[in-house]
């Protein structure tokens, strides 16, 4: 890509001012440290700059602290991954500095705390490297008392003069952080933002400016996969939640608690996984479509309710956080592992539908779309996320939120009868009347996970099993036909088709620009509808020589992961292959096109 | 719940003027609330016990949408099966928090669960606790037979030490849950006991179960007549035992001496044993909303959301 980086600055630089069009900035330190809160402001202003910007981070599973990352990707266009290597690292201590200089690209900006890092003389010729005391600094900005404690905004300081941030939009942002706080916090934050801006970097460093983006039609907002998730419910409708916590899933609980009331709802945190199920589909139930969710463990725990909900045809919600599995795993890695727990978990012949959100902004839309499928199709609705959408941060227009608020309350209107089951209905598609209503017949419905007649009465019949079974199974199959066939990314023909699910698509896409840069006949298509699949695939891998499944679970026994085993069940075709890892991390861009390589180059699959 | 944007479409064809005001309406009676034909074994207890809940609907002019009948699995969860009104038939122990998410989310229905022994107290024991203590609105009616019947004899965590089942062909070795003490201790602030052959006072409890406002449970001796035929003769006056009442003098808001009557020696005491006044958590999460909404007054629901993503800029 001819991109114009901080070590690949745009032709015709004056002196001192680089003009770039993106930065990849790592910061590396100890959770305490309050490295979040850098990345945090730097995204957030990003956003109001109308920059595209996505960020990564790691933090210890331990509550304690540790080293602890935050990566940020700003860019003027599109921003596709928190990206591969970085330009700049800043370094607050001598592991941070050498557990992380080898994320940089050659040429790029090591800013290391002088008062805690040894530079390392023979990186010295890779790397550029300066040198400031951050914590030393920061004492004598803030005087004495708060020790080094500010340090990340001295830092934060450094950074927007390095550059050329907008030091009017961060002051505020930084105002507005710690407004409602001691008046001496915010006091002391600005008297470091401003230490660190004003200290020179004249001699060892020039400055370097975002090119312009595009104007954006609307204002962009900044938040996390879970906050977007969490806030598309509430725009949805949906009014009722329960939940036990669980990361990475919590931060969904957490925020629905706290916000639904405004809005008239109530999040509950029950006693157990089972209760937070079985409460929302009671709720559900009541005639407004509830959610639960959870990550890991609590997910299993979910699924023999989750099968009632696919045999009494109720709706529901369940948002499945994905993490390093099985068992307690690595809670705070990320995995697309539920994939086959999602789609086939529970006992007996229980059809149910996946959505995977591609990104942060997509989390709001699906959580939507989820919400509405569930209500027409009367069925649980997962929402395949994973720990890395959920707490990644990204800029993305605000809604038109007149436009997508949506009133999903039930309607109790008398009905004259009622068949909670009815087998006449085309695509076995039937939706209950909720508790509440008249039913002028006298016959009222009971819903039941037996199986059952048309009014829901419990029946051994042979005949009804097979009818009920084609019905569940008939209404998810009009739905999957409905579906969109997703787009090519790239020609629809050539050589090697890259396939992705869920968070994947931003370095799937970036290696399929990377790829066909450099000559390669690579394309990709992303895959949201996850169950029912989207009609089309097949015409797709029609035109290519090669399909790779790109996915972040094990190769399993077979030697493919969870999503390529869904496709050769489905489509039989030997051609499709996996790409996967378990390391618990995102793919990096370089990860993926060397696998594609191995396989046509050496015939091998590895990474 | 709010509802801001604009209403829900009517259904075709208004029925509207088909439901009749409350006070024109006929009490329903037995030949509206029966639905299937119940499955139960001749002379099972559960009987008495749904022919009192007919009666209560009859006597206190419940409708039948106003009504939710949910249970878990068990012979005495088949109940909603039975009632002709919305029912729900759940999955094994976990009716408490089912009903639960209906009692919070639809504030204008009367939530009933059925269950048995099995189901209310072994795999269903933590939903017990945790329902009880957060007084979440509704009545539990647990017909206790001391077996586990659908499944056909096996040791209930209320068997007896010695009851011999198919799981403990020399008698049960476990020591049994006292339900009415495990009520109290939970938290349950309506707490009551009867037995399925004194029909007058299971109508009584059902009654006194439904007025309360919290969580209401009430224990229902219901004799599994094919596996457990016997078990309750000491409290039946017609089978030579004796049918001892709460004493008059128990204060009903004591909860030690609640405690002290629900360990007394089988047959014990019948009756209302503990009933306390406290806040539900449908009043509690009602207050939360009443607070959260003085706030946001006026603005619709997506200017709400514009409200807080504004801080997201
Ligand atoms: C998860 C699960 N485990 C086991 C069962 C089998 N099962 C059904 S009812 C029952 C026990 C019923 O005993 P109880 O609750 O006392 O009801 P009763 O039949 O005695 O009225 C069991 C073990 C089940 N349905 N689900
Ligand atoms: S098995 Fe026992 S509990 Fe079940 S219906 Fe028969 S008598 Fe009643
Ligand atoms: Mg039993």
């Amino acid at each position: 890509m001819s991109e114009a980086t901080i070590t690949a600055p745009s032709a015709g630089r004056s002196p001192g001012l680089s003009r770039i069009s993106e930065a990849v900035i790592r910061i590396a330190g100890n959770s305490q440290d309050g490295i979040q809160a850098i990345g945090g402001f730097l995204a957030r202003l990003a956003g109001r700059s109308e920059q595209e910007v996505m960020t990564f981070m790691t933090i210890p599973s331990t509550i304690s602290g540790g080293p602890s990352i935050f990566q940020v990707r700003i860019g003027s266009g599109e921003v596709l991954s928190a990206g591969d290597d970085a330009d700049v690292l800043m370094a607050f201590y001598q592991h941070s500095y050498e557990n992380h200089v080898g994320s940089l690209k050659k040429g790029g900006i090591v800013l290391y705390d002088s008062d805690h890092v040894e530079p390392n003389p023979e990186w010295h010729k890779e790397y550029r490297h300066v040198g400031v005391p951050i914590s030393s600094r920061t004492v004598e900005a803030i005087g004495g008392t708060a020790k080094d404690k500010g340090k990340n905004i001295f830092a934060l300081g450094l950074v927007a003069k390095m550059f050329d941030l907008n030091v009017t939009k961060l002051t505020q942002l930084i105002s507005e952080r710690f407004s409602g706080k001691d008046t001496s916090v915010l006091n002391n934050a600005l008297t470091a933002f401003h230490a660190g801006y004003g200290h020179s970097l004249e001699n060892t460093l020039e400055t370097f400016r975002f090119a312009e983006s595009q104007k954006k039609d609307r204002p962009q907002v900044v938040m996390s996969g879970n906050e977007a998730l969490a806030y598309g419910l509430i725009a949805a409708g949906v009014r009722f939640g329960a939940g036990y916590p669980i990361t990475p899933w919590s931060d969904i609980m957490e925020l629905l608690r706290r916000e639904l009331p405004k809005y008239g709802g109530t999040f509950v945190q029950c006693e157990d996984e089972i209760a937070s199920i079985s409460m929302a589909l009671g709720a559900s139930y009541g005639g407004r479509v509830a959610v639960t969710g959870s990550s890991g463990p609590g997910i299993s725990l979910k699924t023999e309710a989750l099968g009632w909900a696919v045999m009494a045809e109720v709706p529901l919600v369940i948002c499945d956080i994905q993490r390093g599995g099985p068992s307690t795993g690595m809670p705070t890695n990320v995995e697309q592992s539920d994939l086959n727990i999602a789609v086939f978990g529970g006992h007996g012949d229980s059809p149910r539908v996946v959505l995977a959100p591609a990104n942060v902004e997509d989390c709001f839309y699906t959580a939507i779309e989820a919400v509405n499928i569930a209500r027409e199709y009367s069925v649980p609705v997962l929402i395949l996320s994973d720990q890395a959408i959920a707490t990644r941060i990204e800029a993305f227009e605000e809604p038109n939120f007149e436009k997508v608020f949506q009133d999903i309350s039930p309607d109790f209107s008398p009905v004259p009868d009622g068949k909670p089951y009815d087998l006449s209905v085309p695509d076995g598609i039937t939706r209950h009347v909720p508790p509440g209503t008249f039913i002028q017949s006298g016959k009222y419905p009971i819903i039941t996970g037996l199986e059952h007649d048309e009014a829901g009465h419990p029946t051994a019949s042979p005949k009804l099993h097979l009818q009920m079974t084609a019905k569940r199974r008939k209404k998810l199959q009009a739905l999957g036909s409905r579906w969109p066939t997703p787009r090519v990314h790239g020609p629809s023909e050539g050589n090697v088709l890259l396939v992705g699910w869920g968070s994947t698509q931003g370095p799937i896409k970036e290696a399929v620009d990377r790829a066909r840069a450099a000559g390669d006949s690579v394309s990709s298509i992303h895959i949201r509808y996850i169950n029912p699949l989207p009609p089309g695939l097949e015409d797709i891998f029609a035109g290519f020589n090669h399909v790779f499944v790109v996915e972040l679970n094990d190769e399993g026994i077979y030697g493919h992961g969870q999503l390529a085993g869904l496709l050769r069940a489905k489509y039989c075709d030997p051609k499709i292959r996996s790409i996967t890892k378990t390391d618990g991390l995102t793919f990096k861009v370089k990860e993926i096109l060397g696998a594609v390589r191995n396989y046509l180059e050496a015939g091998v699959r590895k990474i | 719940m709010s509802s801001s944007l604009t209403d829900a479409p009517a259904r075709a064809g208004d029925l509207t003027s088909v439901v009749l005001p409350a006070s024109d309406r006929k009490p329903l009676s037995k030949k509206e609330l029966a639905a299937d034909q119940p499955t139960w074994c001749p002379g099972c207890g559960d009987f008495s016990v749904l022919a009192l809940y007919f009666k209560l609907i009859e006597k206190r002019k419940l409708w039948h949408e106003k009504i939710t009948t949910i249970a878990g699995i068990g012979c005495s969860s088949r109940f909603p099966y039975f009632v002709q009104a919305h029912g729900v038939h759940y999955i094994h122990g976990r009716a408490l928090p089912f009903a639960s998410g209906v009692s919070l989310s639809r504030p204008d229905l009367h939530v009933f669960v059925f269950g048995g022994d099995g189901d209310a107290f072994s795999i269903g024991g933590n939903h017990f606790n945790h329902t009880a203590r957060k007084n979440i609105r509704m009545t539990y009616v647990v017909m206790d037979n001391w077996v586990y019947g659908l499944t056909k004899k096996q040791t209930s965590p209320t068997s007896p030490q010695g009851f011999k089942s198919k799981t403990d062909v020399g008698g049960a070795v476990d020591r049994p849950i006292n339900p009415l003490k495990q009520a109290i201790s939970a938290g349950a602030t309506f707490v009551a006991r009867t037995t399925h052959t004194n029909p007058n006072h299971v109508l009584q409890m059902m009654e006194a179960a439904m007025d309360h406002d919290g969580f209401s449970f009430v224990e229902c001796l219901s004799e599994c007549v094919e596996f457990y035929e016997g078990a309750f003769d000491a409290s039946n006056p017609r089978k030579g035992g004796v049918f001892n009442t709460v004493p008059a003098d128990h204060d009903v808001a004591d909860e030690i001496a609640a405690y002290k009557l629900a360990d007394a020696a089988f047959p014990g005491y019948f009756g209302i044993l503990y009933k306390a006044s406290c806040p539900t958590k449908n009043a509690n999460e009602a207050k939360i909303n009443a607070a959260a909404q003085e706030k946001v007054k006026g603005l619709k629901d997506w200017q709400i959301l514009k409200q807080t993503f504004d801080r997201l800029k």
